[in-house]
């Protein structure tokens, strides 16, 4: 765009020098945009601007005269930066907030660029149990899957023929005679951590375990367990249950309580089931039946060749999957070994 | 157990208005757990009623209905009953499509307003051009068995009651069962006497022994010869140690089974079958001593009790004829076996409606010998399951003469006055117990006075009490009480758990998890933040799915576990790698419009080596010493815990509208890394093959230069067989080696502050040289100054000789103590270049 310029003002004309910088400030003012105001910066700054050939003028005064024109244009020049200066900052200011106002986004359209997976809530569950015996200076102890019979059944005192061995439902392992099962209870961790440990011995083994049940909304043939069993001098029932209440309460609310009921374990004697006071029971608050438990009988301490008779211990285990249902409101429990990610994404991380 | 309420109520206080529920829950106190009620499902007005007019009235559609007038009071009296459809004259008109019934005899009579089993209300209705109020009743409609043949007529079970009479009662249709689950240890609570007996420590009320009622013969004369000659006895107890037989003569076996006995054992989940058969199960159930009778006139000569013969053989009652086992025990006479000791008769003596003389058999077996018996036969019956557990080895000869009573009274019997009664009743042993034990192992101050009260209670007599130590003798039904700790369970139980303390004790400070279980949570979590989604799945799979995946060729050997009982016959093997089990997972998640799946699960695999098992296995309650230990253990398979990733579909995209980028066999390797890093290691990623997975997209995982798992693009023909998405891509590693390598501390290396060097190398080698291996040869090469070597690109084609590849990797240089110079990365840079030359033929491009 060609720039008009106006007449340039003699250098002594204060009347004339004046009226160019009012223009000026006013051209500065009324450009509205960064563009605009490049142009009226070249008109009344420009090379060929009013005040530049007015300024160019002085070389031809006269001393006296060039000393007086160079101190009115000087002043003149200075108002008029400054007003270019103002007025830059304006526009510029103006100019990165429209940028910003342009750049908006719907922020709810972010999409899920790399979604968390989830934990199985069975394996969270087991840990989190862990969590709380640790807490208690308990120690995790683990075992084998696939056990020899001794420590599955003849050291935790099931006699061959007893009628208890066929309670298990066992899955055996061909030959017979390799005397091999799937285990079926973390009971036998027992039995190991009683041989590899040294006495007062406090430990929780969480696994899994086997029977042939067939599969429905509340049996799985391959399923988990904790175990847990103290043995150390002096341990009563009442350390047991008061282990148990401690543990209800944690996984169930301060209101969780533990009753015993007269029951019949070979490795324990005496032997209880225990039920849970369920405070957030899914139907109501309830007792429901959590798990088996008793004192360890002599001849499991035997098998592990602990002879001191001051030493008792006791043991319980409940199912997980169990525990795990009546807990978070599992209707089927089915649904924990398909694998539907549905089913973990409700979880999440924790359980 | 199945606990008809007037049954315990003949030997208890239990009240005659509770119910099932309630007796279940006295019991569930003392350890019996209650599983359900069962009812005879009737409710009244049901009435005897005479036959005063039975017309026969042919029908149109060809069947005859029978209008009848059935009076439902006794002669001469008024209806007392009132209701909709009770006629008050005392006499009802009932139409009935039955005939087996005559003009006189007794019925049994549901008026309108009783409900028969299943829900069925009787009403007056409209049938046939009559008004029929009520029904005459059949054996089926009142629930007494299956026979519907005709209506139930009262004479046939030897009943000739008044009209009007309540039916209900009479036939003890009102009458219901408590079934509780009685532990293996307390085989005496497997009758009515043992439960009886609970009930009354439950309760804390009087009990009265059903045994106490049999008055045993004063003077008895000698019967059948019996010899018990056991001559391999099973841990050297005797298969038979007592052996009681009484013979009744005269017997009607073809005489009906008394309504009430009939009407207990069905609530009993007995069915009746005939009044012997039927005498032989009641008393079964009331004392807990199994019984068999044989048609005496069947048997022939002396009785012997001894071990089978092999090859010898038998036909037992069910008429299946079974080949013996030389550890069977046996009962037999001059003709050979007649029965398999303790668990079921033989059919050639078996008593039949034309029986007449009895031969009752009481006898006491061992368990053992019994329990093998009824496996190896697969022959569960009510008999063995009690003599499994341990039967009252007193009795014999009550139950023996109880079952003598009974024929004599119900079945017209006349007792011999014979008894044989060979061996020795072994009564349980004596127990020391230290009466400072129980509150020691309860953790409830029991008094001495508490102990002996609770020990007389389930039977026990106790002596010594002056000398500190008690000498506790169980009563005879009670073989589990054996140690001190059993007596001990004894006293809580009777005194009541309730009572026990809550105390938390205190362990020993512990170490927390270990290394290793730490470890293992960082990389299920790490893999779970990472986007996969743990699964659990079943570790049964079929020896096909074990030999695709479970190894890397043909050739190579995979031994697997098998088990003797799997769940389902297609799937007999243990899992030797996870695989198949995350790949179901995978396919049931797409079959579900889940086609995006990342996936990963962890757990053992079982892989047997040489030894597997052990052929002995010690016995109960002792150590067996440190190298049968390590036998033992060194016969369990190995079983690595293993983990598994599996992917398809694909990433999401990164913007609304964009595709996301499709998964594939990088995907898997980068799984591998991550686990891995997850453990502050790196695995070393080989070209390998596997027939299982692509040819061509498949990665060898190493650890330390061992083989730890594979990675890669599953093989289309697998995809294919297996019902998958295209390209779906996995991963295995030995999780526990790498875990178990991990464990330890980092030691931090200082961090150099000086700027990097930046240089970039470009290679053209041969194509089946790996970018891995080049790169590792450039760092190698270029020595210590080189911080990072990252591939950049790979480029083949124009420019590039066929057969050969271009990668080119940017190098990042740096020293620890000053800033290096473009000479010093240029010559490090160089020494890069010579060795990859040197060692592959690389030429710089």
């Amino acid at each position: 765009m060609a720039q008009e310029h106006a007449p340039a003002p003699h250098p002594l004309d204060e009347t004339a020098v004046e009226q160019c910088v009012t223009d000026a400030i006013a051209a500065f003012d009324a450009a509205a945009s960064i563009e605009e105001l490049k142009a009226a910066r070249l008109a009344h700054t420009g090379d060929k601007s009013p005040m530049v050939l007015a300024n160019r003028g002085i070389k031809d005064l006269d001393k006296d005269q060039k000393k007086q024109a160079g101190k009115l244009l000087g002043a003149a020049r200075g108002r008029i930066q400054q007003a270019l200066a103002a007025r830059t900052e304006v526009l510029e200011a103006e100019h990165a907030a429209r940028m910003l106002i342009e750049e908006t986004v719907d922020v709810t359209t972010a999409p899920r660029r790399r979604p968390l997976g989830s934990r199985h809530p069975i394996t969270r569950l087991q840990e989190k149990v862990a969590d709380v015996f640790t807490a208690m200076g308990w120690e995790i102890a683990e075992g084998p899957e696939l056990e020899s019979e001794w420590f599955n059944f003849d050291a935790l005192n099931f006699a061959p023929d007893h009628p208890a061995r066929e309670m298990q439902d066992t899955f055996f392992v061909e030959p017979a005679e390799a005397h091999l099962v799937l285990r079926t209870h973390t009971s036998p961790v027992q039995i190991r951590a009683l041989l590899e440990r040294p006495l007062p011995v406090y430990v929780l083994a969480p696994g899994k375990v086997f029977r042939t049940d067939e599969l429905d909304a509340t049996h799985l043939p391959a399923f988990h367990q904790f175990e847990g069993l103290a043995v150390d001098k002096g341990l009563t029932m009442a350390d047991l249950k008061g282990t148990l209440e401690h543990f209800a309460r944690q996984m169930f609310g301060p209101e969780a309580a533990i009753r015993l009921r007269p029951s019949y374990f070979p490795f324990t004697e005496p032997s209880a089931e225990m039920d849970v006071w369920h405070p957030g029971a899914k139907g109501g608050p309830q007792w429901i039946e959590w798990g088996g438990c008793g004192m360890v009988n002599p001849n499991v301490l035997a098998a592990a060749g602990i002879k001191d008779p001051d030493y008792t211990g006791f043991a319980f285990g409940m199912g997980v999957e169990r525990t795990l249902m009546f807990r978070n409101a599992v209707p089927d429990m089915r649904d924990m070994i398909e694998g539907d990610i549905r089913f973990s994404a409700q979880f999440g991380m924790e359980v | 157990m199945r606990v008809p309420l007037s049954w315990i109520r003949e030997y208890t206080q239990f009240p005659a208005e509770a119910t099932a529920e309630d007796l279940m829950a006295d019991l569930v106190r003392v350890g019996l757990e209650e599983e359900e009620v069962h009812t005879g499902d009737l409710a009244g007005p049901i009435v005897v009623g005479e036959v005063l007019e039975k017309h026969p009235e042919p029908q149109s559609n060809g069947k005859t209905i029978n209008w009848c007038q059935v009076r439902v009071v006794p002669e001469g009296q008024p209806q007392t009953l009132t209701g909709e459809g009770i006629d008050p004259s005392g006499v009802q008109g009932v139409v009935c499509g039955a005939h087996n019934f005559e003009v006189g005899d007794k019925v049994v009579v549901t008026l309108p307003g009783s409900v028969l089993p299943g829900g069925f209300h009787i009403a007056a209705r409209k049938t046939y051009g009559h008004v029929s109020a009520g029904m005459i009743a059949s054996v089926k409609e009142l629930g007494m068995g299956e026979d519907h043949a005709g209506i139930l007529v009262l004479s046939t079970l030897g009943l000739d009651p008044e009209p009007g009479t309540d039916a209900l009662e009479l036939l003890g249709l009102n009458d219901s069962a408590a079934e509780i689950n009685v532990t293996p240890d307390r085989g005496y609570a497997f009758s009515i006497r043992g439960v009886a007996r609970e009930y009354s420590h439950a309760t804390g009320t009087s009990f009265t022994d059903p045994a106490h009622g049999v008055t045993l013969p004063e003077s008895p004369r000698p019967g059948r010869t019996i010899t018990l000659n056991d001559e391999a006895p099973i841990y050297g107890t005797p298969g038979c140690d007592h052996f009681v037989a009484r013979t009744v003569t005269g017997v009607d076996a073809a005489a009906p089974t008394p309504p009430w006995m009939a009407a207990r054992l069905r609530l009993a989940g007995l069915r009746p079958i005939s009044i012997a058969v039927d005498i032989s199960n009641y008393v079964m159930w009331e004392l807990g001593q199994p019984l068999h009778f044989y048609d005496a006139e069947k048997l022939s000569g002396a009785i012997q009790v001894r071990r089978a013969a092999p090859g010898e053989t038998l036909t037992t009652l069910d008429d299946k004829q079974r080949t013996l086992d030389p550890e069977d025990l046996l009962i037999t006479d001059d003709s050979g076996a007649v029965g398999l000791a303790g668990v079921m008769g033989g059919a050639s003596t078996e008593v039949t409606e034309a029986t007449t003389t009895v031969l009752i058999e009481a006898a006491h077996f061992d368990p053992i010998t019994v329990s093998r018996t009824r496996r190896r036969h697969k022959l569960p019956s009510e008999a063995a399951k009690r003599n499994e557990r341990g039967v009252d080895p007193l009795l014999p000869a009550i139950a023996a003469q109880r079952a003598v009573d009974l024929l004599t009274q119900l079945a017209g019997g006349t007792d011999t006055g014979e008894l044989t009664q060979v061996g020795e009743p072994l009564t349980p042993a004596p127990i020391s117990l230290d009466p400072t034990l129980p509150e020691r192992i309860v953790g409830v101050p029991f008094g001495l006075p508490q102990v002996t009260e609770a020990l007389t209670a389930v039977g026990c007599s106790i002596q010594g009490q002056e000398t500190g130590m008690l000498e506790v003798t169980p009563p005879s039904w009670r073989p589990d009480l054996t140690i001190p700790e059993s007596l001990v369970e004894e006293i809580a139980r009777l005194v009541g758990f309730d009572t026990i303390p809550s105390r938390l004790p205190m362990a020993p400070a512990g170490r927390g998890l270990t290394e290793a279980q730490q470890r293992r949570r960082t990389v299920f979590t790490g893999l779970a933040a990472a986007g996969y989604t743990e699964v659990l799945t079943y570790p049964f799979y079929s020896a096909e799915a074990n030999q695709l995946f479970g190894r890397a060729t043909q050739e190579q050997a995979l031994p697997m576990v098998r088990l003797a009982n799997p769940i389902a016959s297609q799937y007999p093997t243990l899992r030797t790698t996870l695989l198949p089990g995350i790949l179901d997972s995978l396919r049931r998640n797409v079959s579900r419009g889940f086609t995006d799946v990342a996936l990963f699960e962890s757990g053992s695999v079982f892989l047997p080596g040489e030894s597997m098992g052990s052929p002995e296995i010690p016995g109960l309650g002792y150590y067996p010493g440190d190298d049968t230990v390590a036998e033992l253990q060194a016969g369990i398979p190995h079983q690595p815990h293993h983990l598994a990733v599996a992917v398809a579909g694909h990433e999401p995209g990164d913007a609304v509208g964009q595709p996301g980028r499709a998964r594939d066999w990088a995907d898997a390797v980068e799984a591998a890394r991550k686990v891995a890093q997850l453990l502050g290691l790196e695995v070393e990623i080989r070209q390998g093959a596997h027939q299982a997975f692509h040819p061509g997209r498949t990665a060898q995982l190493l650890f330390d230069g061992a083989l730890i798992g594979y990675a890669g693009e599953l093989h289309p023909k697998v995809v294919q067989d297996y019902d998958l998405p295209a390209r779906t891509s996995v991963m295995e590693l030995n999780v526990g080696s790498l875990i178990a390598a991990a464990v330890g501390q980092t030691s931090a290396a200082p961090i150099s502050t000086f700027p990097p060097t930046t240089q970039d190398v470009a290679l053209v080698v041969e194509e089946d040289v790996t970018a891995e291996q080049l790169r590792q040869t450039v760092v190698e090469g270029a020595g210590q100054l080189l911080e990072h070597a990252e591939l950049f690109d790979v480029y083949s084609g124009n420019g590039i000789e066929a057969g050969k590849k271009s990668l080119a990797f940017a190098l990042r240089f740096r020293a620890p103590d000053r800033t290096l110079t473009a000479e010093e990365a240029s010559a490090a840079r160089a020494g890069a270049v010579d060795l990859a030359a040197a060692r592959h033929g690389a030429q710089q491009r």
